[in-house]
């Protein structure tokens, strides 16, 4: 067997192509992330959290351009928001929406110059944490290196969703993007993300939810099959405070999404779901890691895939319960639909439990369609494809449910129908 | 209506011999029904004329007007006219009752060039049926049969009968797991469903529900075979001695 190459030979070319800002306000952060980085090297197979997914593609000095996908329409489209446009990784004021809302402030991270800035308290500071018990070399390089992204401070209950709308021109692009959200005691405010961002994606989103606070985040991955993405997703959840995040992905060669939430104050709620739908050259990876540091909190992680022509699935998801987290209430549910012999779902659903008084559940399953269900539907003179599609649908209702915004929810709804039915055409 | 000719017919995994040569000619309008003891073919002969998967066919035919349904996947013989009323219908969570009507309702309509139901149109229709059958604007709203008590997916399937107006109804074993209320109003949908250009096969395994269905004839079936035929009296003949002096005389 060959002996992989040590880890710092290959970060060197990684970081070659890259500029290190050395000025602003993030300049410190950026210098420690870095450290970090350079301490931690980049993922290997041989990393027990890269176990199932080859970062290689990942690790690449450089990406292999290939065209991009013609007419991808916005999915949140007809939902009224407040629009921030990045094309190849760069904010692009005049296709996006003034910036001005009541109850929020929004930048852009490389407009956000000078020394001093709310978002200091942020930037790199939730990823720096995120970094223990596992590290997440990525997430670091991220924070070294980004120098676009949104910095969003809510302080209100702002009246239109925040629709972060990605566009790539080039799949030559290799971007990285990190966003900080901070929402102010008692504030609430709903983030859409959606399109192909780039190539090659590495995103970060810092997520700080002050006590009271909710937080919503749809998100609509690009669905270019030669897409690369790692995003990492850190929060810190205060006293009542609820967040959400759901991500629908579709297509991409690699995907990893991590999420990696702390519910820190008593009585708080983090809940984390996700579609994937993968055909052919697709390997798509959720972890998820959230930590109880408080009483009476409740999390859920609710992931189903969708796989086919050789598409791997993984997830990892890990519930920590810390001592004296009492009256916790997690559940942990990860299934996949394999519509045939090829393809491969890998679960590993872990839970740690150091408080005495909790209830915690977690789930994990890999089957093929009901045929049973699929003879029922057609019986009723519903198509065979078309019954396939209905019977995907109710597959993905769990996790689907957890969009609370019926508008969101439908606009969701409605692409994963366009996608199943574009299939059975 | 309905032809079937010298049907045999086993499993597809294994050499298991299920109906061995089943005739039965049921006319436009008439009402049958299949009795008979467990094992005795009753429910596979349902669900090889809706075309389920797992069965072979080693002889005969089966016809629907002059169209030979085996040769059918499953969803041409239901544009072609036929429904079965399963004896466990179905539950199907995240898709709800509605969407699921309408997408068969204007399904079997494309595939009969049809134009499809608007969604108007649609919806004062199911309302008008469902209050026949009691059911409520939130059972149509839930998901497929999800949470649906035994009484309530049976009337749901009467109700997907009364939407998509089959010319063949095959209902299995619909009295299974009904009070008798719910077996009442279970039989009074498909009594009012009951005209001049629908025929109807009703297996059951006993003469209670026929007391509310009153068929046109009797058919009792055994080992693969249709060995007996009558009118409404041999149900009850069934159901005062059994099947055993049947069984016996056939022997």
């Amino acid at each position: 067997m060959a002996r992989a190459k040590p880890k710092s030979d290959a970060l060197e070319p990684r970081l070659a192509a890259l500029r290190f800002d050395e000025s602003g306000w993030q300049a410190a952060a950026r210098s420690d992330a870095l450290a970090r980085l350079t301490a931690i090297g980049l993922p290997g197979r041989r990393d027990e959290y890269w176990r199932y997914t080859d970062p290689s593609l990942l690790n690449a000095a450089q990406i292999t351009p290939t065209a991009p996908l013609a007419n991808d329409a916005e999915v949140f489209a007809k939902i009224e928001a407040l629009k921030i446009v990045f094309v190849d990784g760069v904010f692009d004021a005049e296709r996006s929406d003034p910036l001005g809302m009541e109850g929020v402030s929004i930048e852009p991270l490389s407009a956000a110059t000078g020394d001093i800035h709310w978002a200091r308290d942020l930037y790199g500071v939730l990823e720096a944490r995120g970094q223990n018990p596992v590290a997440r070399p990525l997430a670091a390089m991220n924070t070294a290196f980004a120098t676009e992204g949104c910095l969003i401070r809510v302080t209100g209950h702002p009246l239109k969703p925040i629709s972060i709308v990605y566009i790539s021109e080039s799949m030559a692009s290799d971007v990285i993007l990190h966003h900080c959200i901070k929402v102010e005691s008692a504030a609430e405010v709903t983030v859409l993300e959606s399109g192909q961002a780039a190539g090659r994606l590495n995103g970060v989103m810092e997520v700080e939810l002050a006590d009271g606070a909710r937080f919503h985040h749809i998100r609509a991955q690009g669905r270019d099959a030669a897409r690369l993405e790692v995003t990492h997703l850190f929060a810190r959840i205060g006293k009542d405070a609820n967040f959400k995040s759901f991500t629908m992905s579709g297509n991409g060669r690699l995907t990893r999404n991590e999420a990696v939430l702390e519910l820190l104050g008593d009585d708080s709620s983090a809940h984390v779901a996700g579609t994937a739908l993968g055909d052919g050259a697709f390997h798509h990876d959720d972890t998820v890691f959230i930590t109880h540091a408080a009483e009476r909190c409740e999390s859920r992680q609710v992931f189903k895939k969708v796989l086919k022509n050789g598409a791997v699935g993984v997830f990892q998801g890990k519930i920590l319960v810390k001592q004296g987290a009492q009256k916790t209430d997690g559940y942990q549910i990860s299934q996949a639909l394999l519509l045939d012999g090829d393809s491969q779902f890998l679960a590993k659903p872990e839970l740690e439990i150091y408080a005495d008084d909790v209830k915690c559940s977690h789930g994990s399953t890999s089957g093929a369609i009901d045929e049973t269900a699929l003879f029922y539907l057609r019986s009723r003179g519903v198509p065979l494809a078309k019954a396939q599609a209905l019977l995907v649908l109710s597959f993905l209702a769990e996790a689907i449910g957890e969009i609370e915004d019926e508008a969101l929810a439908a606009a969701v709804q409605a692409r994963l129908e366009d996608w199943l039915h574009g299939d059975a055409a | 209506m309905l032809e079937i000719k010298n049907l045999h017919v086993k499993l597809e995994e294994e050499d298991k011999v299920i109906l061995r040569g089943v005739d039965l000619k049921i006319g436009a309008g008439e009402v049958h029904a299949i009795m008979g003891p467990n094992g005795s073919g009753k429910s596979t002969l349902s669900y090889v004329l809706s075309g389920r998967d797992g069965y072979e066919v080693t002889e005969g035919s089966a016809q629907l007007e002059g169209a030979e349904l085996l040769e059918m996947e499953p969803e041409e013989r239901a544009a072609a006219g036929l429904f079965l009323a399963f004896q466990y219908p179905v539950e199907i969570p995240g898709v709800g009752n509605m969407t699921f009507l309408r997408t068969a309702v204007n399904a079997q309509r494309k595939a009969r060039g049809e134009a499809e139901l608007s969604a108007g149109d649609f919806l004062k229709v199911v309302r008008e049926r469902a209050k026949l059958l009691k059911i409520d604007a939130d059972m149509l709203k839930r998901p497929v049969n999800v949470g649906f008590s035994g009484g309530e997916k049976k009337r749901n399937e009467i109700l997907q009968m009364a939407m998509l107006e089959p010319k063949m109804c095959i209902l299995d074993e619909t009295d299974s797991g009904l009070d008798v209320d719910a077996m009442k109003l279970v039989a009074e949908g498909v009594n009012a469903l009951r005209s001049e250009g629908r025929s109807f096969l009703v297996i059951t395994h006993y003469q209670r529900l026929l007391d509310h269905i009153t068929p046109d004839v009797v058919h009792i079936m055994a080992a693969g075979r249709i060995i007996k035929t009558g009118g409404p009296e041999l149900a009850l003949e069934v159901e005062n001695n059994g099947y055993a002096d049947l069984l016996a005389g056939v022997a």
